[in-house]
């Protein structure tokens, strides 16, 4: 049961860095031009994403995967790179399935 | 007095001042003025004399910062590019300035490479951070000299205030950035004037998260350096809550900032202002605050006090708002500065008396901040800079207009071209249409700026298509995103079959929303 949920976790985590890959891509990249984004370079460094550009991407976020961010939970550790977008959102829906079970 | 003795002053007076804190490192006085020295000495060594234009393309760092008294210790001209900036426009200001020395951070590379190929003014790129094999890209670049060897002094030159400090690229409605030229003697006016009104004292630590390519990024180090005052340099302001954190452990003073960052602010949840006790300054420029905005940082922070000011970079700086009179008139931008003359004037260019009911005109600013004109644009120039026939001074014309109270006080009315404020950056309409007809299957665009919370004015853009072309917004989008600042990049592209016309044929923007 444990490694299933593993399995699963590790799918949405691999899924979740795609479609954030996309969206990032049409949203603020400059197409053929620009080098290839790695999954841990970080947005900000990198000059893909900028100030409001993050408030976009929150808000993406929110509305893509059904959670609220916190105040708190803006900081680069969840969102200045793919990995840390799929491993927090990851974090996110684990708790917020935890919540829907207990309840 | 030049510029760069600002640094040297406070470096002999106050050595172990802390200069500078950056992502947890900190540099006192005498450090920033030895790396500063190094590097000047480098640069010479490279052959850069009094006059050359030195450009940079870096994000906030230390760099950034010693580059730019470096810069001036060997005479040479600072011009910061905004590290927003694609290649094209790169290319264009590089050979606009004739730039000699390119000094920029790795991950730019790809741009830089690309504005190299166009340009031959650039005999030197120093390159800041770690960057595979660069020298194959273009053999003018090579790492920048480490700022901790023990190379001589620079050579002396032979100053005066006169001479050029800095060019700052702004945006013009014809499409064209314009280098605003200015002197050692314009510089420390505007930073004297602005401190001195400010109060900025060697206790404060100041939070500056705006980009030091940006005139009043640029400014912080500058007045701080003049009072001897800490700069915590952030990155970015994208990351709020990380931003608060350091102001708070860095027991931070003064925050300025612009619309924008105060919009992103008010954007979180809960903000807990008790962790900066110490702030007693907060002030805003590019463009004016809503009064929500005003209200809402006045509740959050009632220990500090809130500047509202106006200026422009062609004299950096025009009013400011006392903060005793925020509650009387909170959208007025003030009234002028120490050591300046402001004064509006009617479409004949009359100085226009002050009356009890106010006046309404094109405002005027006289005073030793007033730039030397635009970098090769007699043209430009000439529209902006006007003999004042009573004192035999240059004056500027701001093309702002204004409308003043019974009491002097000014409000911004309009501008007198089409330039758009976002993020408070200024948006040339000319410079994004001619980007977006530049895309194959664009027949003809317009753009404006419609109001935006977020970003105070958002750009538009109205665009027809050339027959049997198919786009869709995304793909305008992205050839936006590739070719300039992303401040830049219409927020909305609306297809239209025709546009309106003038009788003339021009196209006519009065009528769209």
């Amino acid at each position: 049961m444990q490694a299933t949920q593993h399995v699963n976790s590790q799918l949405a985590s691999q899924q979740s860095k795609l479609h954030v890959r996309a969206y990032i891509t049409d949203n603020f990249m400059m197409g053929s031009q620009s080098k290839r984004l790695l999954d841990t370079d970080s947005f900000l460094e990198n000059h893909v994403v900028d100030s409001t550009g993050f408030l976009e991407l929150v808000t993406f976020l929110e509305e893509r995967y059904g959670f609220a961010v916190q105040d708190d939970e803006m900081v680069p550790e969840n969102l200045d790179s793919l990995n840390n977008i799929a491993a927090y959102v990851e974090r996110k829906l684990e708790a917020h399935q935890a919540t829907s079970l207990s309840a | 007095m030049l510029l760069h003795h600002l640094l040297e002053r406070t470096a002999a007076g106050s050595p172990n001042q802390e200069a500078l804190v950056f992502e947890g490192q900190r540099w006192s006085y005498a450090d920033i003025n030895l790396q500063a020295d190094r590097l000047a000495a480098a640069l010479q060594q490279r052959g850069v004399q009094k006059g050359d234009r030195v450009a940079t393309f870096l994000d906030n760092s230390l760099e950034a910062v010693v580059n730019l008294w470096a810069t001036l210790k060997c005479g040479a001209v600072f011009m910061p590019i905004n590290p927003l900036t694609k290649r094209d426009k790169m290319a264009y200001l590089l050979n606009d300035a004739r730039a000699s020395v390119l000094i920029a951070h790795a991950v730019l590379l790809p741009e830089i490479a690309a504005a190299l190929a166009q340009n031959t003014s650039v005999h030197t790129v120093w390159v800041v951070g770690r960057a595979p094999d660069f020298q194959a890209e273009d053999a003018r670049l090579s790492p920048l000299p480490s700022l901790h060897t023990d190379t001589a002094s620079p050579q002396a030159v032979q100053l005066i205030d006169q001479d050029l400090a800095a060019i700052i690229y702004t945006s013009g409605s014809t499409g064209e950035p314009k280098g605003v030229m200015l002197s050692h003697l314009n510089m420390r006016s505007a930073a004297r004037s602005v401190s001195a009104y400010l109060q900025l004292l060697p206790t404060d630590r100041i939070a500056c998260a705006l980009p030091l390519a940006f005139d009043y990024g640029l400014y912080q180090v500058l007045m701080a350096a003049r009072v001897g005052a800490t700069v915590v340099l952030e990155r970015s302001f994208a990351f709020p809550v990380k931003v608060l954190e350091v102001m708070s452990r860095e027991r931070v003073t003064v925050f300025p900032g612009v619309p924008t960052m105060f919009a992103l602010l008010m954007n979180l949840k809960f903000i807990d202002a008790t962790r900066l006790p110490q702030l007693r300054l907060i002030t805003n420029t590019a463009a004016a605050l809503s009064e929500r905005h005003i209200q809402q940082l006045r509740a959050l922070f009632p220990q500090a006090v809130l500047y509202s000011m106006y200026g422009l970079t062609e004299c950096k700086r025009v009013t400011y708002l006392p903060p005793d009179q925020l509650d009387i008139r909170p959208t007025s931008v003030g009234r002028g500065m120490p050591n300046e003359e402001v004064w509006l004037i009617d479409e004949a260019g009359q100085r226009l008396p002050l009356l009890p009911e106010g006046a309404a005109g094109e405002l005027v600013v006289r005073g030793s901040h007033v730039m030397r004109g635009y970098w090769e644009k007699p043209a430009a120039t000439a529209e902006r800079l006007h003999r004042d026939p009573l004192t035999g001074d240059t004056v500027l014309h701001s093309g702002d207009f204004f409308r003043t109270d019974a009491e002097g006080f000014l409000y911004f009315v309009a501008r007198k071209d089409d330039i758009i404020k976002s993020r408070g950056e200024k948006v040339s309409p000319r410079e994004v249409e001619d980007v977006l007809c530049a895309l194959d299957g664009v027949l003809e665009a317009a753009v404006i700026g419609v109001p935006d919370a977020l970003l105070g004015e958002a750009v538009k853009a109205f665009v027809t298509l050339r027959d049997g072309a198919v786009l869709n917004e995304r793909e305008v989008l992205r050839h936006c995103l590739s070719r300039m600042e992303s401040f830049m990049v219409p927020k909305t592209v609306i297809f239209v079959d025709e546009l309106p016309k003038t009788d003339t044929g021009k196209i006519k923007k009065t009528g769209l929303r």
